[in-house]
């Protein structure tokens, strides 16, 4: 029984994973945009350049001023950014890295959207298959890919000037953790609405509504500590938020880096995967039961 | 052993009745037509027998197992293939054979001589590993419909199983159906609106519109239980008053009059019109247009529903919500 569950969740998310590796083109594509905010908003949007102070400024000031001025800059940045030594660049290259995640997850409910309307989804419901097996296949699909397109923008950010300094030797697999429990959350979330929603053009608005407010109230493009209180609510009370601060923490700062904070970050992470991935596959489930 | 057995079946969405009392059965072995225009209620009824929908009341049997409760035990027995297509496009067509297999659990050798079996049966051999999407619309259907087929199913459903088809492609379409039975010997249940296709393919044939079953028979015997031949004339009068006289005409066995058009049906019909002719032209009434018919499953289906299957005049725009809510019912 269990064994013809895993070949059932073998073969569909093969299908999925096929359609998306074959087309080198819609892979480029999905990347292309984070890719361009990150040049715009890391390059341009120099935050922390703010706080530097200009070498013709320095050598005009005495000593002792230049000193106390770089004390009060450094402790802006690490109260802000977690260090000093942080670019901006680097600092939101990791949200948006997180960022790419929240993209490929949701549109992963798109799928099953088509199978239905092409009339697949019968074909797979004639079948006498465990009807999760459509969706935990799906989620799987979802989460290897954004996971592997995360990772390629990584290489994008490090290709493109970004400075990591990775707390070794757990730090990277403790990022791709969070990255995973992020997807595993969201794509679910956006598989179940897929079912329910059953056209994708009212999934389209949904995805529409909810991707930017949730990339902005999140700290992934900004410290969590600038914004105005009732933001800083939302943010902190947003999973996105926990990802990108796991990210940052184990592969930007470094030495810098709390492991309590992480830990913390993944227990919150983990503990949002799993339950919209409950919640989702019991409302996916419901979704595909005949009428 | 009875393949199917249908008994008092309903499914209704909302106000409408899609399926409406319908009891039939279909032998093993047998290829079973249900033949009605679009929104007549097939594809519910199938959907139904194939466990995709829950009727509202009544009983089916599908290879012995109810479908509302042991929906399982039923989806193991039977194959689907749907009126779309439905095969995947991003895949190649050896792919998706694969797919249904894996979905069934055939092991994968068995698998691969099954597929390449059934890839020469319907001529894809060379295709097989191209993608669908550079396949024609034939061979897309050809290989839906022997992915139909992967897990041997001892009963098919076939929904409109040429819809969309030009015709070369259709009668194709039809001998690989006829093949693929004699080589299988499976039961096959189809849904058409074509009088051709039930005709040339199906042992019997369910006529069915608005939901409710108007006959069953065998081709041959819904013909001839019209009694002959068709007469229908255009009268340029009333010709309410002259039926009588009509139908005491030698060999005519009925005659109908609506709305201008005077309908007979009337055994050796060559000899039965100039009868009919003299007849009416006695009483002074002229006769624009005559057509005369041979017995064929189209004046078969106007005879049970009053209405023909093509265009559907009168209430259209009831057929058109039908067809509407179907449609979305079904999504």
């Amino acid at each position: 029984m269990m064994r013809h569950r895993l070949t059932e969740i073998y073969v569909l998310t093969m299908r999925e994973l096929k359609k998306w590796y074959r087309s080198p083109f819609l892979l480029m594509m999905t990347l292309v945009q984070p890719v361009i905010w990150m040049g715009l908003f890391g390059k341009a949007l120099n935050l922390t350049g703010l706080l530097r102070i200009p070498d013709e400024l320095l050598s005009q000031l005495p000593p002792n001023i230049t000193a106390q001025i770089a004390s009060i800059f450094n402790t802006v940045l690490s109260k802000f950014f977690g260090s000093a030594e942080v670019d901006y660049f680097t600092y939101m290259s990791v949200g948006m890295v997180s960022i790419v995640i929240l993209f490929t997850s949701m549109s992963s409910g798109m799928g099953i959207a088509w199978d239905r309307r092409l009339g697949f989804l019968n074909k797979l419901l004639a079948a006498p298959i465990w009807r999760g097996s459509i969706i935990v296949s799906r989620v799987l699909a979802g989460v290897l890919r954004s996971v592997v397109q995360a990772n390629m923008l990584l290489l994008v950010a490090i290709a493109l000037g970004a400075r990591y300094n990775p707390l070794l030797p757990l730090g990277p697999l403790a990022a791709v953790l969070a990255l995973f429990m992020l997807s595993l959350g969201l794509a679910s979330l956006f598989i179940a609405l897929g079912v329910r929603l059953k056209t994708w053009e009212s999934q389209m608005a949904v995805m529409n509504l909810l991707n930017l407010p949730l990339m902005f109230a999140s700290n992934a493009l900004y410290p969590i500590e600038m914004m105005p209180s009732w933001l800083r609510t939302v943010a902190q009370a947003n999973p996105i938020s926990y990802a990108v601060d796991t990210v940052r923490q184990t592969l930007v700062l470094g030495t810098a880096a709390n492991t309590s904070t992480i830990l913390i970050n993944l227990g919150v992470v983990t503990a949002f995967a799993l339950t919209l991935t409950a919640v989702g596959i019991a409302l996916a489930e419901g979704g595909l039961r005949r009428k | 052993m009875t393949a199917i057995v249908v008994e008092k079946l309903v499914k209704t969405f909302g106000s409408l009745v899609a399926v409406d009392n319908v009891s039939f059965t279909v032998e093993e072995g047998e290829l079973f037509g249900f033949l009605g225009p679009n929104g007549a209620g097939k594809t519910t009824t199938i959907n139904i027998l194939t466990t995709l929908l829950k009727p509202t009341s009544g009983r089916a049997l599908v290879g012995g197992y109810d479908v509302e409760k042991q929906a399982d035990r039923v989806r193991r027995v039977v194959g689907l293939v749907p009126q779309e297509l439905t095969v995947d496009d991003d895949l190649t067509g050896w792919e998706n054979l694969m797919l249904q297999a894996g979905l069934y659990h055939i092991p994968r050798h068995e698998a691969r001589r099954r597929a390449s079996e059934l890839l020469e049966l319907v001529g894809l051999k060379e295709a097989a590993n191209k993608k669908v999407e550079t396949y024609s619309g034939g061979m897309r259907k050809r290989l839906d419909l022997i992915s139909g087929l992967m897990h041997r199913p001892q009963i098919l459903f076939l929904d409109e199983p040429t819809l969309g088809l030009d015709v070369q492609t259709r009668a194709a379409v039809w001998d690989y159906i006829k093949r693929l039975r004699k080589e299988m010997g499976m039961t096959i249940f189809m849904t058409t609106h074509y009088m051709d296709e039930a005709d040339s393919l199906c042992d019997r044939i369910a006529i069915i519109d608005h939901g409710k079953i108007k006959a069953v028979d065998t081709p041959y015997n819904l013909k001839t239980s019209l009694g002959g031949d068709i007469i229908e004339l255009e009268l340029t009068a009333d010709g309410q008053g002259l039926l009588q006289a009509v139908q005491q005409v030698r060999g005519v066995k009925r005659a109908a009059y609506v709305n201008g058009l005077l309908r007979v049906t009337a055994e050796n019909g060559e000899k039965a019109l100039p009868a009919i002719l003299e007849t009416l032209l006695r009483d002074g009434v002229r006769v624009g247009r005559v057509m005369m018919k041979k017995p064929s499953l189209e004046e078969v289906f106007l005879e049970y529903t009053g209405r023909k299957l093509r265009e559907e005049e009168g209430s259209w725009e009831e057929d058109l919500r039908r067809r509407f809510v179907l449609r979305r019912a079904r999504a």
